[in-house]
C-alpha cells in the first residue's frame, strides 16, 4: 500500500517522458530560443524566473535596457525599481534589474546544458537517421545558444560562476571563472560551431547556423582587448570577411524594413530573436521596444506603429548627444534618423517625462508594404529583434582594420562604410573619402546604423568612452550636462544575491 | 410493591417546553419516566435511588430519594461555557481531562447576523485564532491563522476536519473560497487544536494548527422542526476620498496642457456611488430532526441569496445535510453518517472596476451616445477606446459576467463497534469523501471597451476534486483499581488521497479567433499513517498524553518522504489535591505542560522532488521558419526536499474561580520551525532557475494567550456573561539560508500596484515576517512630505530602502458581551487588532499630479490626500504610506426577542435584530485597517449589513 506514494504528473512530464520522444525533444530545443524572448510558458503565467512583474524579466528587454540605457542613446522615464539608475551609472549590486538581468543569462546556461545533457545521456540509436540528425544539430544549436548567453555574461558582468553541461542540477556552488578564460571558452566554441552548425540555406529561419556563430565571432574578437587585454583584430577581420563573403546575405535596400513585422524576409537578417503576435506573445520581447517608443501625442495616433489606440507606455526618448549625430535629424537627409519631434522637446529637463527628449519609433509592427502584425489586438508584436544583420558586421570589419588589423583592407573597408551610407542617403551624397574614416567616424556611424540594437554599451565601453568625460551625453552620471563617473561602471556588480547563495564568488572591483 | 417509594412533582425548564422530559433511574441508566404536557409527573423508584431529569440543551439535575417525596425541578439551559465532551483527533476527550491547548466554540458563541461562510462564525471568539475575511464579495472566505503563521512559503493555513474529513487548503474553481461551499448552519461546534500536543496526531499536517468542524447531528425524541430565516441589507461603510470634478477641473486647468485642459468634461460624478449598491440578502434553513426507535436522524435544507455591494456580484448556495446515527446489537455497534449536498452559483463582479472608480475623471459624465454599449468612454479621434486609459467602471462590471456553478458533497461513515467480550476495546473505522466540480464562464461583449482591441472575451474553466480518506484504529481503555490509573489508549491507521484536475480551454474573442489557452492541471497527493496516542491518569490527578503518528506524503522522494511527529503533555490537576479541595473560592485549577514536533507537507508543489518539463501554453510557442513549437522547460527542483517540522511548547493554567463564575485559561507557547521551506535565490549556473524551493531557515513564534469567561449578573431575569480574550504574538526569522545569513538583503516579498514589479516588504533574519521595505520620508517644516527627500537611515547611499515595521498584529482582542433580561437578549462582539502596520497602495497610487495627468489622452483622479502631498509623481516607495492600522471593530451587535410558546405551546417563536461591522476605531487613513497582506489595494470593501431574523420550533 505504500507503493501509492510513488506519484507521477499527469499533464507535466518528466525528462524521461520528454527526451524519449523526438516531437518534445524539439519542444525543449524551442524553449531554449524562448528563453531569450519569452517570460515563460505563458504570455504572462508560468514565468522561466521569480520576478515581481514577469514582463521585465525578458533577456531581449533586459539586455536592450543594459546595453541602451546606460548610453546616449536612450533615458527611460518609469520609476521601476532601480531601473532609473542605469542611465545615471550609479546601478547597485543589490538593484532589481542588476539581479534579473544576471539570472536571465543563468537560467540560459542551464537550460542549455540540460538540454545537452540530457540528450547526451539518452539513446536515440533505434530513431530514424533523420530523427537523429535533427537532435545532434539540436546539441549544436544548444550550445551556440549558450556561447551567446556567456558572451552577455563576460560582456556586462566580466568573471561570472560557470557550468557545462557537465555540472549536475542541484545545490553547489558553481566555480567563478575570469573574463578572459571565458572569452577562450566562447572563441573555442564558436569556432567549432561555425564549422559544425548547418548553414543558413540548410536550415528554417530562426534556427542557428554557421552565419550567426561567425557573426558572435566577429564581435567577440572586436572587444577581445575590453575582455582579454590582448587585440584579436586579425581574428575579427577574418571571420568577419568569412560572413561577407559567403554571398549569403546582402543589404536591405530600405534600411527601416529590418525593423518592421515583415523583417524575417531582410537579406541582411544574420540572427534573429523570432517574435510572432499570435504564437510567441511577450511583454519584454519586440513588443517591448515598439511600445515603449511611443508616447506622447504620438498616443493620439497609433497606426504608425502598428499598435492598439493609446496603448504606447511612453519610455525611452533619445538624448540630444545621440540626434546631433544626424546633422539633420528630420530623416530628409540620412533616412535611419527616425524621430518622432512633434510635442517632444530636445532638451531632456525631466528624465520622467516623456516628452522631454526625441522619440524614437525605429521599431514598428506593420509590415514593409503598411500591413499590420498579426495579432488582432496589436498588442504582440511579429517584428523580430535582428541580434545580428550584415550592417553590423561591415562595421567590425571596418573597425578592426583601421585598428591595424594586418589581414583588412582599408579600401574594402571603406566601401563597406559608404554602402551603408549610401543606402541611407539613397544616393552617394553621403559617402565619405578615406581621410574622414576615423574610429571616431566609425563609432558615430555605428550609433546611426546600429541605434537601438542593444550594442551601444559594448562600443562605449570599447572606445572607454562610457565612463570616462571623453564624451559626454545629458544626464550621464546623473547631471543634466552629463559628467563621467567611476570606471567600475564599465561593468555591472554581481547581484548581492548571488553572492549569497554562491559564498565562492568575488565581486567586480570597486563594487 | 415492596420498598418502592412514590415520587411526584412539577418540572420546569425556563421558558421552554417541560412536555416529555425523560427521568432516568441513574442506577440502570433506563428512563423509567416522562413528564406530561404541562411538566408534572409522577414515577415509583426503590428508596435510595437516584433519578436524573435531562433534557437536551440543559444541565441535568440529579436527586436521591429516600421517601415519598414531591419534588420541584427546574432545568436551566447548559450553564457550561465549555460542553464536556471536546472532539480531539481520532476520537473525543472530557474536557476535564485534556493536557493540550483547545478551544471549543460551538453554537451558541457563534458570531451572529447574516453569516455566509463558516469561518466567520468564530472570528474573534478564540484566543490566538485570527480570521481575517478575504473581502467584503459575497462567499470570500478567510485567512484563518492559529497562533500566526509558521512558515514562509508553505501553506499557514489550519488543517480543517469536517467530520472526520480532513479537507486540503487549495482552491476549488468558481468558488471564492472552499468553506464558502459549507453552509454555517449546519456546523454545531469547532474544536480549535492549537499547540502541538493536541495536534501532533495530524503529524505532518499539524503545524498550523488544526480546526475540527462538527456538524449537528439527530437526537432521539420526536420530530422537531427548526426553521430559521434572515433577510439581509448590506451598505458600503464608506469611501475612498477622492478629488470631485470641480477640482479637478480647477487642477488641470492650472496646470495642464491646452490638450488636456480640452479634454475635462463638465459632469460631477462620484464613480464610487455608481459601482456599489445596496445588496440584498437571504438566509433560509429548515431542519427536521428526531429519533425514529433507535435511529436518531438529522435533516436540513439551506439556501443563502447574497447580492454583493460591487453591483452584479451574487452568490445562491442550496445546501442538504443528513445525518443518521443508528445503533445495532445491543448498543455495541454505532453507526454516525454524515452527507452533505451543496449546490452553489455564483456571479463574481469585475473587481478592477474599485480601482477604476478611484482613478476615472469625475468630470465625466456616467453614459454616452455612442457604440460602446451606451457609456462613456475614453476614446481617440475615430471613436476607438484609448487602449491604456481607464475604462468607464460602471460598464466594467455590467457588460463582464463571470459565472459559476460548484457542486460539492462530503459524507462519511463512522462504525464503532465495541466487542461485547472486551468491552474496553473500541474498535472505530471511517471512510469519508469529499467531490466537487465546478463549470465557470465569462464573457465581455466585442463592442465594450474593456476588451475592444481584441474583439471581446469568452473564457472557460471546469475543474473537478476528489479526496478519499480511510481511517480505521482501536481505543483500549480501562481503570486499573491497584494502582489507581487510567488507562486509554488508541492506535490506528490513515490513508488519504487528493486528486485535482481542470482541462484546457481555449480563450477566443466574440467572434471566437483563438486568443490563448489555459494550460491543463492534473494532480495526486496521497498521505498514509499510523498513529497512536496513550492517555494516562494517576489518582485522577496528574495526567499524562504522548502522541506518535508515522507520516508519509507522496510530495517527496522515497528518501524523505515518512516522517516521525511525537508529542508529550503533562497535566495536573491542582483543584484535586487536599490543600484546594475544599477552598471554595477556587473551583477549578489546572496546569498544563506540552511538547511536540509536528511537520507541514503543503508546500504547495505536488512534485517537488521530480524532474519535471512544463509544456507552453499556445501563445508561448517559438517559431522557426512557419512552424510553431509548443516549449518544454526544464522546472528548478531539489531532490532533497522534505517537510518543515515545528517544535513547539506550551504551558497553560486553566482555572475557575466562584463556582465557575469566572473561568478561564492562560497559555504561553513557543514554536520554532525548522527545515524552512523557503522559496529561495539558487547559486546562479547551479539549478533550472533563479529560485528554487528548498528546505533553509528557521522561524521562531511565541506569544501569550488569556481567554476569560465570565458570568458577571446571573439573576432571575437579568443575566450578563462576558467573554473576553487576549493575544500577543510576535514571529521571527532566524534563519534564511543554507549557507550565510547577511541581513543586509533579504527576499523580497509583497507586490504592489503602481510601476512594473515593485515590491514593499522583504524576509530578512532578526525581523518579522513580511516586514516593510521602504524609504524614510522627510516631511518640512508645516509636516507636509517633500517629494523625493528621504532620509538616509543606514548611511548607504546606494541603497535608501530600510526595514520599518511588519503587518503581523502584535496584540489581538475578541470581546464578546451577552446581556439577557426576561425575554430580551442582547449581544455585541467586538474585535480588535494592535501593532498591525499596513501599506496604503490606495493613497500611494492616487497621491500625485501623474494620476491625473499623463501623455496618453486621458485625465484620471487623484486622492484627496494629494492637496496636502502636492505630489508631482507618485512616491510608492514613501513609509509616509506606512500606517498604523490598529483598530477596534464591532463586529456585531444583536438584540432578540424570544416570544416563548406560541400558537398554543406548539411552537417557539424568538426573533432577532443584528447589525454587523457596525464600526470601526482606527487611525488607519484608507477605508478598513483589517488587511491580512498588510498591502490595501482596492479590496472589495467589507460592508455594514443589517439584518432581521426569525427563529421558529416546533
Amino acid at each position: 500500500c505504500t507503493k501509492k506514494l510513488d506519484q507521477l504528473p499527469y499533464v507535466q512530464e518528466t525528462s524521461e517522458v520528454v527526451y524519449t520522444d523526438p516531437d518534445k525533444v524539439a519542444g525543449a530545443l524551442a524553449k531554449l530560443y524562448a528563453g531569450y524572448t519569452l517570460s515563460g510558458q505563458d504570455a504572462t503565467d508560468y514565468p522561466d524566473i521569480s520576478t515581481t512583474d514577469v514582463g521585465t524579466s525578458v533577456y531581449l528587454r533586459l539586455l536592450w535596457e543594459f546595453q541602451e540605457l546606460p548610453t546616449d542613446e536612450a533615458v527611460i522615464g518609469w520609476n521601476d525599481n532601480d531601473l532609473l539608475s542605469y542611465h545615471n551609472l550609479s546601478w547597485a549590486a543589490a538593484g532589481y534589474y542588476n539581479r534579473i538581468m544576471y539570472d536571465r543569462i543563468f537560467f540560459e546556461v542551464a537550460a542549455c546544458n540540460e538540454f545537452i545533457r540530457e540528450v547526451k545521456a539518452h539513446d536515440y540509436s533505434k530513431f530514424t537517421t533523420d530523427q537523429q540528425a535533427t537532435i545532434a544539430q539540436g546539441v549544436l544549436e544548444a550550445r551556440f545558444l549558450r556561447a551567446f548567453a556567456y558572451w552577455t555574461a563576460m560582456d556586462l558582468y566580466g568573471n561570472v560562476p560557470f557550468t557545462t553541461e557537465t555540472d549536475g542540477v542541484g545545490a553547489y556552488f558553481p566555480k567563478q571563472i575570469k573574463r578572459a578564460d571565458l572569452f577562450n571558452y566562447v572563441s573555442s566554441e564558436l569556432r567549432n560551431l561555425s564549422d559544425s552548425l548547418p548553414t543558413p540555406g540548410a536550415t528554417d529561419y530562426g534556427r542557428a547556423n554557421q552565419g550567426a556563430s561567425l557573426a558572435l565571432l566577429s564581435r567577440l574578437y572586436l572587444n577581445a582587448s575590453v575582455y582579454t587585454g590582448t587585440d584579436k583584430y586579425d581574428s575579427c577581420v577574418l571571420y568577419s570577411n568569412k560572413i561577407i563573403n559567403s554571398g549569403w546575405y546582402s543589404l536591405n535596400n530600405t534600411y527601416a524594413n529590418n525593423f518592421k513585422a515583415d523583417n524575417n524576409t531582410s537579406p541582411e537578417m544574420i540572427f534573429p530573436l523570432v517574435a510572432d503576435g499570435t504564437r510567441s506573445k511577450s511583454y519584454g520581447n519586440t513588443t517591448f521596444i515598439i511600445h515603449s517608443e511611443v508616447g506622447g501625442n504620438m498616443n493620439n495616433n497609433t497606426a504608425p506603429y502598428g499598435i492598439a489606440s493609446g496603448s504606447g507606455w511612453g519610455g525611452m526618448r533619445a538624448t540630444k548627444a545621440f540626434v546631433n549625430k544626424f546633422g539633420d535629424p528630420s530623416g530628409a537627409t540620412d533616412k535611419r534618423a527616425i524621430f518622432y519631434t512633434d510635442g517632444q522637446n530636445l532638451e531632456i529637463t525631466t528624465i520622467t517625462s516623456f516628452t522631454d527628449g526625441y522619440a524614437v519609433p525605429k521599431f514598428i509592427n506593420l509590415t514593409s508594404t503598411g500591413a499590420a502584425g498579426s495579432d488582432p489586438t496589436q498588442t504582440f508584436a511579429d517584428t523580430d529583434f535582428p541580434l545580428f544583420r550584415l550592417a553590423e558586421i561591415y562595421l567590425n570589419y571596418a573597425e578592426a582594420t583601421l585598428r591595424g588589423a594586418s589581414n583588412g583592407d582599408n579600401a574594402l573597408a571603406l566601401g563597406y562604410l559608404n554602402a551603408l551610407r549610401q543606402r541611407a542617403y539613397g544616393n552617394t551624397l553621403g559617402n565619405i573619402t578615406a581621410n574622414q574614416m576615423t574610429l571616431n567616424y566609425i563609432l558615430d556611424e555605428r550609433c546611426r546604423e546600429l541605434y537601438f540594437e542593444a550594442i551601444r554599451r559594448t562600443d562605449l565601453v570599447r572606445y572607454n568612452m562610457l565612463t570616462t568625460a571623453t564624451y559626454l551625453w545629458p544626464f550621464k552620471g546623473g547631471s543634466s550636462t552629463g559628467t563621467s563617473v567611476d570606471s567600475k561602471y564599465n561593468i555591472f556588480p554581481i547581484p548581492t544575491t548571488d553572492l549569497i547563495a554562491n559564498p565562492t564568488l568575488v565581486q567586480n572591483t570597486g563594487y | 410493591q415492596a420498598g418502592k417509594v412514590k415520587v411526584s412533582g412539577q418540572v420546569t425548564a425556563d421558558t421552554s417546553s417541560a412536555d416529555g422530559i425523560s427521568i432516568v433511574l441513574q442506577s440502570t441508566n433506563k428512563v423509567i419516566g416522562k413528564t406530561n404536557a404541562s411538566g408534572s409527573f409522577q414515577v415509583n423508584v426503590l428508596a435510595n435511588s437516584t433519578l436524573l431529569f435531562s433534557k437536551s440543551g440543559f444541565d441535568n439535575q440529579t436527586f436521591l430519594v429516600n421517601s415519598d417525596t414531591t419534588l420541584n425541578v427546574a432545568l436551566h439551559p447548559f450553564t457550561n461555557i465549555m460542553p464536556e465532551v471536546v472532539v480531539i483527533g481520532y476520537g473525543t476527550a472530557k474536557k476535564s481531562d485534556l493536557t493540550g491547548s483547545i478551544v471549543t466554540v460551538s453554537s451558541k458563541d457563534f458570531q451572529k447576523g447574516s453569516i455566509t461562510t463558516p469561518d466567520q462564525l468564530i472570528a474573534g471568539k478564540a484566543a490566538g485564532v485570527t480570521v481575517t475575511s478575504n473581502s467584503g464579495a459575497p462567499g470570500a472566505g478567510s485567512t484563518i491563522r492559529i497562533r500566526g503563521g509558521t512558515s514562509l512559503n508553505a501553506s499557514n493555513s489550519p488543517l480543517i476536519v469536517i467530520d472526520g474529513v480532513p479537507l486540503d487548503n487549495n482552491s476549488v474553481y468558481g468558488a471564492s473560497d472552499p468553506l464558502s461551499l459549507i453552509n454555517p448552519n449546519d456546523i454545531a461546534s469547532f474544536n480549535i487544536l492549537k499547540d502541538a500536543s493536541a495536534t501532533a496526531i495530524y503529524g505532518n499536517r499539524a503545524s498550523n494548527g488544526v480546526i475540527i468542524i462538527t456538524t449537528k447531528s439527530g437526537t432521539s425524541g420526536r420530530l422537531k422542526v427548526d426553521f430559521n430565516a434572515v433577510l439581509s441589507q448590506a451598505v458600503k461603510r464608506n469611501e475612498v476620498k477622492l478629488l470631485n470634478g470641480n477640482q479637478i477641473r480647477q487642477i488641470v486647468n492650472e496646470k495642464g496642457t491646452d490638450a488636456q485642459k480640452a479634454l475635462l468634461g463638465t459632469a460631477n460624478t462620484n464613480w464610487q456611488d455608481q459601482i456599489f449598491q445596496k445588496a440584498l440578502g437571504g438566509v433560509y434553513n429548515l431542519g427536521i430532526s428526531g429519533g425514529i426507535k433507535k435511529l436518531p436522524y438529522r435533516l436540513s435544507v439551506g439556501f443563502t441569496g447574497q447580492d454583493g455591494i460591487l453591483k452584479t456580484s451574487n452568490l445562491k448556495r442550496t445546501s442538504v445535510d443528513l445525518n443518521i446515527r443508528p445503533t445495532f446489537f445491543n448498543n455495541t455497534l454505532h453507526i454516525d453518517f454524515n452527507v452533505k449536498g451543496i449546490y452553489m452559483t455564483n456571479r463574481f463582479a469585475n473587481e478592477s472596476a474599485i480601482g477604476a472608480a478611484l482613478s476615472m475623471d469625475p468630470t465625466q459624465p456616467v453614459y454616452a451616445n455612442n457604440t460602446l454599449g451606451g457609456f462613456y468612454e475614453w476614446t481617440d479621434g475615430n471613436g476607438v477606446p484609448i487602449q491604456q486609459a481607464v475604462k468607464n467602471p460602471l460598464a466594467q462590471l455590467l457588460m463582464y459576467k463571470s459565472t459559476s456553478v460548484v457542486r460539492r458533497s462530503i459524507g462519511n461513515m463512522k462504525v464503532d463497534y465495541h466487542l461485547p467480550s472486551l468491552p474496553e476495546l473500541t474498535m472505530n473505522v471511517n471512510g469519508g469523501y469529499d467531490i466537487s466540480s465546478s463549470d465557470g464562464s465569462s464573457f465581455i461583449p466585442e463592442y465594450a471597451a474593456l476588451d475592444y482591441q481584441q474583439g471581446g472575451s469568452v473564457t472557460k474553466y471546469q475543474q473537478r476534486k476528489t479526496n478519499y480518506v480511510f481511517d480505521a484504529y482501536l481505543n483500549y481503555k480501562k481503570y486499573f483499581d491497584k494502582i489507581q490509573s487510567n488507562v486509554d489508549f488508541t492506535g490506528g491507521y490513515s490513508y488519504q488521497e487528493f486528486f485535482s484536475g481542470a482541462p484546457g480551454f481555449n480563450n477566443t474573442n466574440v467572434a471566437g479567433t483563438v486568443l490563448s489557452t489555459s494550460i491543463a492541471d492534473s494532480s495526486r497527493n496521497v498521505l498514509l499513517s499510523f498513529y497512536g496516542r496513550l492517555n494516562y491518569t494517576f489518582k485522577e490527578k496528574y495526567l499524562l498524553t504522548a502522541t506518535v503518528r508515522r507520516d508519509g506524503t507522496s510530495r517527496f522522494s522515497p528518501n524523505n518522504r515518512w516522517g516521525t511527529f511525537p508529542s508529550i503533555a503533562l497535566a495536573w490537576k491542582i483543584k484535586e489535591e487536599s490543600f484546594l479541595k475544599n477552598v471554595n473560592a477556587v473551583s477549578d485549577l489546572k496546569l498544563r505542560l506540552g511538547y511536540g514536533v509536528t511537520g507541514n507537507q503543503d508546500v504547495g508543489s505536488f512534485y517537488p522532488y521530480l524532474p519535471i518539463y512544463r509544456v507552453s501554453s499556445n501563445v508561448a510557442q517559438y517559431v522557426f521558419g512557419n512552424t510553431g513549437y509548443y516549449t518544454y522547460r526544464a522546472e528548478a527542483y531539489d531532490p532533497n526536499i522534505k517537510w518543515e517540522t515545528t517544535a513547539s511548547y506550551n504551558a497553560g493554567i486553566d482555572f475557575g474561580f466562584f463556582k465557575n463564575r469566572l473561568t478561564g485559561s492562560i497559555d504561553a507557547y513557543y514554536k520554532k520551525t525548522s527545515n524552512l521551506l523557503a522559496d529561495i535565490q539558487t547559486a546562479a549556473g547551479a539549478n533550472l532557475s533563479n529560485h528554487v524551493l528548498t528546505n533553509v531557515g528557521n522561524i521562531e513564534s511565541k506569544g501569550i494567550e488569556l481567554a476569560l469567561n465570565a458570568k458577571i449578573v446571573q439573576g432571575n431575569k437579568f443575566n450578563w456573561s462576558v467573554n473576553t480574550n487576549v493575544a500577543y504574538n510576535n514571529n521571527k526569522i532566524l534563519k534564511l539560508s543554507n549557507v550565510s545569513d547577511s541581513t543586509t538583503q533579504g527576499i523580497l516579498s509583497g507586490t504592489i500596484s503602481g510601476g512594473s514589479g515593485n515590491s514593499i516588504q522583504i524576509q530578512t533574519v532578526g525581523y518579522s515576517l513580511n516586514t516593510f521595505y521602504v524609504y524614510k520620508q522627510a516631511y518640512d517644516k508645516n509636516g507636509k512630505p517633500e517629494e523625493g527627500v528621504y532620509a538616509d537611515v543606514n548611511n548607504n547611499s546606494g541603497n535608501l530602502f530600510y526595514r520599518y515595521k511588519s503587518p503581523n498584529p502584535k496584540v489581538t482582542l475578541g470581546f464578546t458581551s451577552n446581556f439577557d433580561y426576561d425575554k430580551w437578549s442582547l449581544s455585541f462582539t467586538l474585535r480588535g487588532n494592535f501593532g498591525n502596520y499596513v501599506y496604503n497602495n490606495v493613497k500611494a497610487s492616487g497621491d500625485a499630479y501623474n494620476s491625473i495627468s499623463n501623455t496618453q489622452g486621458y485625465i484620471g483622479n487623484a486622492n484627496r490626500d494629494y492637496l496636502h502631498t502636492g505630489f508631482t509623481n507618485s512616491q510608492y516607495f514613501s513609509d509616509y504610506y506606512v500606517e498604523n492600522a490598529s483598530f477596534v471593530r464591532m463586529d456585531n451587535v444583536n438584540l432578540g426577542y424570544d416570544f416563548g410558546d406560541v400558537f398554543n405551546h406548539k411552537a417557539r417563536l424568538s426573533v432577532s435584530g443584528t447589525v454587523q461591522n457596525v464600526f470601526v476605531i482606527t487611525k488607519y487613513t484608507g477605508l478598513d485597517p483589517e488587511v491580512y497582506s498588510g498591502i490595501d489595494n482596492n479590496a472589495y470593501p467589507r460592508p455594514r449589513t443589517y439584518s432581521l431574523g426569525v427563529n421558529l420550533q416546533f
